[in-house]
């Protein structure tokens, strides 16, 4: 197994709190703060590790269970990603529908766990995770579907090092559709704001954040840490297809991933500024515009 | 250039998508107009180059008419019936789009099916301007009002146009300007209609006409 492939996981382990910290720096920036330092997010964890953790009497295992198994299925998700022109840790024929699910596995633990408090905020917040991640999961199957005929190859390390200058010059339309869906996934699953607003506490706007209001100390660590890897895997999947740079030597490959990384970062603080929340009954919409991009790509690539 | 021509024939079958889609009657216009002057980029790319006085009439008469042209008649008409700015659909947004987009693979076997045309056409030029005509359909018949209605028979025109522009790059500059000015009556007379129907029934859901049986 190449050592290059172990780059991915390593970075993404590393460095995912930071994306955190350049998104809530730049929405920081936006509205003339000082921001707080980048690291903060990385400070948050460690004084969330440090804390002891709080059952509510109502709960089962199902509760105590789900951040854990949740991170843990986040972590071998970035293990399938490629970076560059390197085959990924884990490789094999169909690995996209692996990591599509194990995504998808992430949204059903977090929300299992929302059910088990018995909070009826909680559960109303699962219902709207659930419908709309039910509209974002095929558009993820689209593009994905859209970039295996694209790649001609049914894993995700062979459809992402098929990725060059040269496919942006002759499917360069297809590509730029397919990037914008992901962007539009990428912002409605990780809850950021067309969608949801992170920073939101107020019980009947939240979608993602009430489900999680029950968890204190190393519980809600691991839920921020997956939060954020679930970011930098989504990240990633959008920089593989923006970034076509594969030399193959690691020198040139990482540092213009990290830098793409970097950009989707701030664009996301960006839009996050710059937008307000769409209504709930808009999302849909949405979501389904993103999809019809996909399709329209999909049928591009196919024809 | 055909890397250009295809581009602007996704950038059409984007704005049908969005008119199936958007909400807003006045967002609606904005995206017709665009659609209008992206048609006549069309022709000019169908061209290939060679620049002649009968394409640049058409390319001029193109856009100025639909992108610029009906835009106004139509937001004169919404001024003066005073429409409100909403679409009213009787088939949701979400279904509408949803709808759009299952049409594009549609349009593509369809025209898969038929007899190819020109070489020197672009593959993309039939199934788009088959979208736009499906497109066109969807939103005669899922809107309530008759601005929309029109909106939807212009999306329609313009499929055929796409579909004409291809079809007969030969054909003679009379039957072109003849067709837009057809167009352009079309939607003048349907301005007067809607302006008149508001005075006379205080709202336009063409729904209800159906009922002034007597």
């Amino acid at each position: 197994m190449p050592i290059a492939g172990w780059c991915q996981p390593v970075l993404g382990l590393l460095a995912a709190p930071l994306l955190l910290g350049i998104i809530n720096r730049v929405k920081a920036l936006f509205a003339g703060r000082q921001g707080p330092p980048l690291i903060q997010p990385y400070r948050d964890l460690y004084k969330l590790l440090g804390k002891g953790a709080t059952y509510s009497k109502t709960t089962t295992l199902v509760f105590r269970l789900a951040p854990a198994a949740g991170l843990a299925c986040v972590v071998l998700a970035l293990t399938l990603l490629p970076l560059g022109a390197s085959r990924a840790v884990l490789a094999f024929p169909g690995d996209l529908v692996l990591l599509i699910y194990l995504l998808g596995l992430v949204r059903f633990l977090t929300v299992i766990g929302a059910l088990d408090t018995g909070s009826s905020f909680e559960g109303m917040g699962a219902s709207r995770e659930v419908q709309f991640s039910a509209l974002a999961e095929p558009v993820l199957l689209l593009v994905m579907a859209g970039l295996a005929r694209q790649g001609d190859s049914l894993s995700l390390s062979g459809i992402y090092p098929a990725v060059t200058a040269a496919t942006w010059m002759e499917a360069g339309p297809a590509l730029a559709l397919i990037a914008a869906a992901l962007l539009v996934v990428l912002l409605a699953e990780n809850s950021r704001i067309p969608v949801d607003d992170p920073n939101t506490h107020l019980e009947l706007t939240m979608i993602h954040e009430v489900m999680v209001l029950d968890y204190s100390g190393p519980d809600l660590a691991a839920i921020l840490y997956g939060a954020s890897l679930k970011l930098w895997v989504f990240g990633s999947l959008l920089v593989g297809v923006c970034v076509p740079v594969r030399t193959g030597w690691a020198i040139v490959d990482v540092p213009a991933f990290l830098a793409g990384m970097l950009v989707v970062a701030v664009l996301v603080g960006v839009v996050e500024s710059i937008m307000a929340r769409l209504r709930l009954l808009r999302v849909p919409q949405l979501l389904i515009g993103a999809g019809a991009m996909a399709m329209l790509a999909l049928v591009l690539v196919v024809r | 250039m055909q890397a250009w021509t295809d581009l602007i024939l996704i950038a059409i079958v984007l704005t049908n998508l969005a008119l199936s889609g958007l909400g807003s009657l006045g967002t609606c216009i904005h995206v017709m107009a665009l659609q209008g002057v992206l048609l006549g980029l069309v022709t000019v790319g169908v061209q290939q180059g060679a620049v002649s006085l009968h394409g640049l009439v058409l390319v001029t008469g193109t856009v100025v008419i639909k992108g610029f042209v009906f835009p106004k008649l139509l937001r004169r008409a919404i001024r003066e019936a005073n429409i409100r700015q909403e679409v009213e659909p009787f088939v949701g947004f979400s279904s509408s789009l949803l709808i759009g987009t299952l049409s594009l693979p549609l349009a593509m076997w369809l025209s898969s099916r038929l007899p190819p045309i020109d070489p020197g056409v672009p593959s993309l030029l039939v199934p788009v301007s088959l979208h736009a005509i499906f497109v066109g359909l969807l939103l005669i018949v899922s809107r309530r009002k008759a601005v929309t209605q029109v909106l939807g028979y212009l999306a329609l025109e313009n499929g055929i146009f796409v579909f004409g522009v291809g079809l007969a790059r030969q054909a003679t500059l009379l039957v072109e300007m003849g067709i837009l000015l057809d167009v352009f009556v079309a939607v003048f007379v349907m301005g007067i209609a809607i302006f008149h129907i508001s005075r006379e029934f205080d709202h336009i859901d063409t729904d209800q006409l159906s009922l002034l049986k007597e």
